[in-house]
């Protein structure tokens, strides 16, 4: 097994020798950003398990291995909106369509957004838009915290760009589809910036899918904004292979009023690193921070969590509950940062296991750094086998062992997708789900590509 | 109907049912009767299947059929219902989902097809109906957030919807506001037929005055130490358990 030096030097080599290619197509403000990164990721490396935020995942096999690295688009040799498609009946919604973490060349145009809306890819958005982009982009992750955050940054070159302007309400969702296809291994590096402004609505839905099986590494950072009084959902469905290993990090920043809800469901994968930062940072916000595991195997999933209360009199809600079988591992750390001014601050955070087995494993660790001191907090972390009483009230009316345990499962799952604000996504979520506890791989079974697998 | 034959039961080596015998006919009431500790619900929860009491000695017939080799939920379809003391709550599971899987399962069990949505919430509303339970309570998760009074009412709507053989009711009654005793007692009545039967378990003689028992047993430490008709209850609620513990030198 190569050692963590190996593996940041492997990487200190990319840069230096892929430096035009990196640099090339990429702006001027992407190129600084990078540059920057690039120094931090030197000085942090790939996290290993001496940094006690990645105690419980170990980065070093992930890492470990000759992925190839595309630094420029890669044309795809068929259309992808002909395989592609996500047909759930009711759920209308705004494709777009990324491949190895590059937005798509030939995604179909979205005619039915508003006025003022863009969705594109990042490098495009960058050249293009550069008032908007340059405004925000590197301004809300934290590559100095995180040295795969550092490591995205210094390896970004595209991903997604969503612009909402003032005052615009998108209806129908956005559907975001990351696809890795790959007729090789591969890691991929995306890097997505959304721009909620002022009194904005947005949902985006981003649907993790391999369609081969190749080994994949996918490390992507996703910025949002979301100005004032603006509503944003964020949700997120991660459904891969055993062999695909996904780190995932989301930061958000939200001015006053507005109210974010998201929603991080892991139906399947191999290792899931999921990195959730969020910052109150004006005052009578909402943050709703969601999230749900079904783990089995050897999979292995790890939620960490940030909350920044910065501003008072905002409400956080987090609650993260995982269904754990066979030898899944996993993990959840909630950190809820309440800072000297934020007065009147609500924070409520709880996370709730269910073990079906002897084997799996979950390690729980509420945080609350609380320096004012008019504030609400409360936490909970529960780890527990099904309720032998609740089975057996089931069984008693005739429900058979097996369908009883279904019940409670769902029962005990059904309360993070309830939190879902769109309504087509929660029933085809509660399908996934439950073909997922019933011991099926719930790959989407109605996308036309993953049927064809 | 039902036939246990010296029947010993323990939990974690303790002993709780000492030889327990016990004839119901078809179409009859038993109450059983007994102090705190008695052993009531372990006898109840035993008939029902539950696994955490292990049976050591003794069997327990049900028309014709070995009781104890049965899973819960084979027994539930074979026609035992049991109305909890304490009825469980299950946060996300509907009521309306829970009862309509258990039906068809009990339907499956006997031939027939599953009921069609519509036939099953005719069945919902009359059965409502007789229980007097409201359908904010039906429109719930199972029994989250009711009073004692409501878990109670919603234990003789589910026996109203899955119409047993042999009921046992373990203290249905306590908690009950006399309102509530009467819906549940009458709701008990209008499901009583010649061919079921019905053993309440009770500590009260209260209940017994509405639903009007043809036996009533008295359990004590673990065995069955008096059985008499249905003025022995009036007996119990005159003098107390006392003199049966006297009388069985404790
Ligand atoms: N789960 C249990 N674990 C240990 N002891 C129990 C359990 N359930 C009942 N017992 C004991 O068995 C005896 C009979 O209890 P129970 O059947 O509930 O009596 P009753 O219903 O007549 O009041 C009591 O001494 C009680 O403490
Ligand atoms: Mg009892």
């Amino acid at each position: 097994m190569a050692n963590i030096d190996t593996i940041n030097k492997d990487f200190a080599d990319l840069f230096e020798q892929g430096k035009e290619l990196l640099s090339n197509g990429s702006s001027d403000c992407m190129n600084k950003t990078r540059e920057k990164a690039f120094v931090q990721f030197q000085e942090l490396g790939v996290p290993t398990r001496v940094n006690e935020n990645y105690k419980y995942t170990n980065l070093i096999p992930a890492f470990d291995y000759p992925y190839n690295v595309n630094l420029r688009y890669m044309e795809v040799d068929v259309d992808l909106n002909d395989i592609f498609q996500c047909d759930v009946p009711e759920l209308d919604t705004n494709m777009v369509l990324l491949t190895n973490g590059w937005y798509y060349g030939n995604n179909k145009v979205l005619t039915e957004l508003p006025e003022g809306v863009i969705v594109c890819g990042v490098q495009e958005a960058a050249q293009k838009y550069p008032d908007i982009f340059n405004a925000h982009y590197g301004k809300y992750a934290k590559p100095e915290e995180d040295g795969i955050v550092a490591l995205n940054t210094a390896l970004a070159k595209d991903g997604l760009f969503i612009y909402v302007p003032k005052g615009v309400v998108i209806e129908k969702p956005i559907q975001v589809v990351n696809l890795l296809r790959s007729d090789r291994d591969l890691m991929a590096t995306q890097r997505n910036l959304f721009v909620i402004e002022e009194n904005a609505q947005a949902k985006i839905i981003v649907c993790d899918h391999t369609l081969t099986h190749h080994k994949y590494l996918s490390n992507s950072v996703t910025e949002v904004n979301v100005a004032s009084s603006a509503v944003f959902d964020l949700y997120t469905l991660q459904n891969q292979h055993l062999n695909s290993v996904i780190l995932n990090s989301t930061f958000i920043r939200q001015d006053k009023h507005s109210n974010v809800l998201t929603n991080t469901i892991s139906l399947y994968g191999g290792t899931i690193r999921n990195n959730h930062h969020v910052l109150l940072d004006g005052e009578h916000c909402e943050n709703n921070t969601y999230g749900m595991y079904l783990m089995d195997n050897k999979q292995h999933v790890d939620n960490f969590t940030s909350i920044d209360h910065s501003k008072p009199n905002c409400l956080s809600n987090e609650h993260f509950k995982g269904v754990m079988d066979g030898e899944a591992t996993a993990a959840f750390a909630g950190r809820i940062y309440v800072r000297r001014d934020a007065q009147k601050t609500l924070a409520y955070q709880s996370n709730n296991n269910l073990l079906l087995s002897d084997d799996a494993q979950i390690n729980t660790k509420p945080q609350l750094i609380i320096d004012a001191d008019d504030v609400k907090c409360s936490h909970g972390a529960t780890v527990g086998q099904m309720d032998e009483d609740a089975l057996f009230y089931l069984r008693a009316r005739g429900i058979d062992e097996k369908e009883a345990r279904q019940m409670l499962m769902f029962a005990f799952a059904h309360e993070i997708i309830e939190k879902i604000r769109v309504e087509p996504l929660k029933d085809r979520i509660d399908a996934l789900v439950d073909t997922r506890l019933r011991g099926e791989i719930s790959k989407c079974n109605t996308c036309a590509l993953a049927c064809k697998n | 109907m039902l036939s246990i034959k010296n029947l010993h039961v323990s939990i974690d080596g303790k002993e709780i049912l000492k030889g327990i015998n016990l004839e119901i006919k078809p179409g009859e009431v038993h109450a059983i009767m007994g102090p705190n500790g008695a052993g009531k619900s372990t006898l109840a929860s035993v008939l029902a299947g539950r696994d955490l009491y292990e049976v050591t000695e003794g069997e327990i017939i049900f028309q014709g059929k070995n009781l104890l080799d049965m899973a819960p939920e084979d027994r539930a379809k074979e026609g035992i219902f049991l109305g909890f003391q304490y009825p469980i709550e299950i946060p996300g599971v509907s009521t309306v989902n829970f009862m309509k899987t258990a039906v068809n399962e009990h339907r499956k069990h006997k031939g027939l097809d599953p009921l069609t949505a519509s036939d099953f919430l005719k069945l919902m509303r009359d059965k409502k109906a007789l229980v007097e339970i409201d359908s904010k309570l039906t429109n719930r998760s199972v029994n989250e957030g009711f009073s004692g009074g409501e878990k109670k009412k919603n234990e003789i709507f589910q026996m109203a919807m899955l119409e047993p053989k042999l009921a046992v009711l373990d203290e249905t009654d306590s908690g009950l506001d006399i309102d509530a005793l009467r819906i549940v007692a009458n709701g008990v009545n209008k499901l009583k037929t010649a061919e079921n039967s019905t053993i309440v378990i009770t500590h009260y003689q209260r209940l017994l005055d509405y639903i009007i028992p043809d036996v009533v047993h008295v359990l004590f430490d673990g065995r069955i130490v008096k059985t008499a008709g249905k003025e022995l209850a009036l007996e119990l609620e005159e003098k107390g358990y006392d003199w049966i513990k006297e009388e069985n030198g404790k």
